[in-house]
């Protein structure tokens, strides 16, 4: 009896017509399209875009060479070569990061004892030719001077909980 | 003075056989020009609404929101390759684009869009729409034949198999009109449907479950969801079209289109009275077919938006098993209320 019940209610498209005023209801619902160029999504602070190296205030590289970052790397993406200055201190004399290896996690940033390399909240970047996107030390400090005040502010606001 | 007048005053110069041929040439862009422009905007409106309905905005940045989308979608398809397959057979290759749409363009030259505005008005209208509208299959089948390759050959036998199955249930809906309103005439079948009962006294009130079978047949025929198990994009790539590029896809693209249109016109001329106006304040005339297919076109850019796609054994199904049987059931019960004379639709039919 409940069988041929069925049936007949399947005759009536009953369900489809049912799937029709869900989707109708949706025609005229608020859109939630972002217009992207104009528009934008917020941003968390600890966004892991672009990478930088930061400089402490009185303009002297933070990275000591330690190459944490190089080991924690998942992805091998970077290659560090280091030498000892004058004043005794150990400096970098290569930090190169393949972004098209990078595959942004953060594991650098967590493990760089001295908060030097970073990742910005920048990441409407591209190259235009083989090895654009291959950074040099000398592209990585230049973002992290032109972004500093982010960055630090970034820090500050993320600091309670690292 | 009418155009036709103006225009054989233009061309008296010209023998008449010419000037006539002219004549229809004109009549034939009157018809084709508007229709091509209609299928651009009908792939805007599906992107807009479809968009619509998922919550988004669909495409609105080319032109005045989104306006000239179409036109830089045609554009772009103009100026790419037609990539030819190794292995495929270059002249039925070439000629199933063309097959796919001529049939689709041909069909509208019974199709009435005002009492006196229509290309042909031959008595064998509906004959001529059915045969014309089952010939679109031959472009889809050549299609995946021609192309060498394994997907387009699935596409093409899924279809073929689909659109014989449908073409019976749609055959046997229009025997239903062809009873109720005893011509085969499309013009004729219209003014059947004229009658001091307004909109129900049209063709969907008293043969509704054959409007129905016919519209979503008609869905099936020109393989829109949720029958395009031809197509499959998540099954077998993009189906029978898989190797085609450029202004070939293009033509397909076309095809299944103004076959949409063909089908929603078809619907609302046989259904739902054609120019027929439903209110008395506002007149007869063409805006009511163009606001009846613009309804039928929305639902099937509805449809697509809701259903997720048949099964195959289940259109199968659908096609021989339900609609079939209802579709010969129906003809039974429309002949007994013709011969019978059943108000209040047939209370003075002819037979």
């Amino acid at each position: 009896m409940s069988k041929i019940f069925e049936y007949l209610k399947g005759l009536t498209l009953w369900e489809l017509l049912k799937g029709l005023r869900l989707t109708s209801s949706y025609l005229f619902s608020r859109k939630v399209t972002v217009q992207y160029p104009e528009e934008k999504t917020p941003q968390s602070s600890r966004f892991r875009g672009l990478h930088a190296l930061r400089r402490y205030p009185n303009g002297e590289e933070r990275c000591i060479a330690c190459k944490l970052c190089e080991a924690v790397c998942p992805a091998l993406a970077i290659s560090i070569e280091s030498e000892q200055r004058e004043d005794g201190t150990r400096r970098t004399t290569k930090y190169e990061i393949d972004l098209t290896k990078c595959i942004f996690c953060g594991f650098c940033e967590e493990s760089c004892p001295v908060d030097s390399i970073v990742e910005t909240r920048h990441f409407e970047y591209h190259g235009e030719k083989r090895g654009d996107l291959l950074m040099t030390k000398d592209d990585l400090l230049a973002v992290g001077d032109r972004m500093e005040a982010q960055i630090a502010r970034d820090r500050q606001q993320e600091s309670d909980y690292r | 003075m009418t155009i036709k007048d103006y225009f054989f005053e233009l061309t008296s110069w010209l023998p008449l056989e010419l000037s006539l041929t002219l004549w229809t040439t004109v009549k034939i862009m009157a018809i084709c020009v508007p229709l091509m422009l209609s299928v651009a905007y009908l792939t805007f409106a599906e992107r807009k609404i479809i968009g619509y309905i998922q919550a988004r905005v669909g495409p609105n940045r080319v032109g005045p929101r989104g306006w000239l989308q179409p036109i830089a979608d045609a554009l772009k398809l103009l100026c790419k390759e037609i990539v030819i397959p190794t292995g495929a057979n270059k002249l039925l290759f070439l000629t199933a684009p063309i097959l796919a749409l001529a049939p689709s363009l041909a069909a509208w030259a019974v199709i009435p869009f005002d009492s006196t505005l229509v290309l042909s008005d031959i008595n064998a209208g509906l004959l001529y729409v059915l045969a014309l509208t089952s010939l679109g299959v031959y472009g889809i089948i050549v299609a995946g034949w021609a192309s060498n390759s394994k997907y387009a050959f699935l596409g093409s036998m899924r279809s073929a198999a689909q659109i014989v199955s449908y073409e019976i249930a749609m055959g046997f809906a229009l025997v239903g009109v062809l009873i109720a309103a005893g011509s085969l005439n499309l013009g004729a079948i219209i003014r059947a449907q004229d009658s001091e009962l307004g909109m129900f006294g049209w063709f969907w009130a008293p043969l509704f479950p054959v409007f129905i079978i016919y519209f979503i047949s008609g869905v099936a025929e020109t393989n829109r969801a949720p029958f395009d198990v031809s197509e499959g994009e998540s099954e077998i790539v993009a189906g029978f079209h898989v190797e085609y590029a450029g202004m070939a896809f293009a033509l397909f693209f076309l095809a299944e289109y103004a076959n949409m249109i063909l089908v929603s016109a078809l619907t609302a001329v046989l259904f739902l009275g054609g120019w027929l106006s439903p209110v008395e304040w506002i007149p007869d005339g063409i805006h009511w077919l163009l606001i009846k297919i613009s309804f039928f076109l929305f639902l099937f850019l509805w449809f697509r938006a809701t259903f997720p796609r048949y099964r195959y054994d289940q259109i199968m199904r659908l096609g021989w098993k339900i609609f079939l049987p209802i579709t010969i059931v129906w003809i039974v019960v429309i002949s007994a209320m013709v011969v019978w004379k059943v108000p209040p639709w047939f209370a003075n039919s002819a037979i």
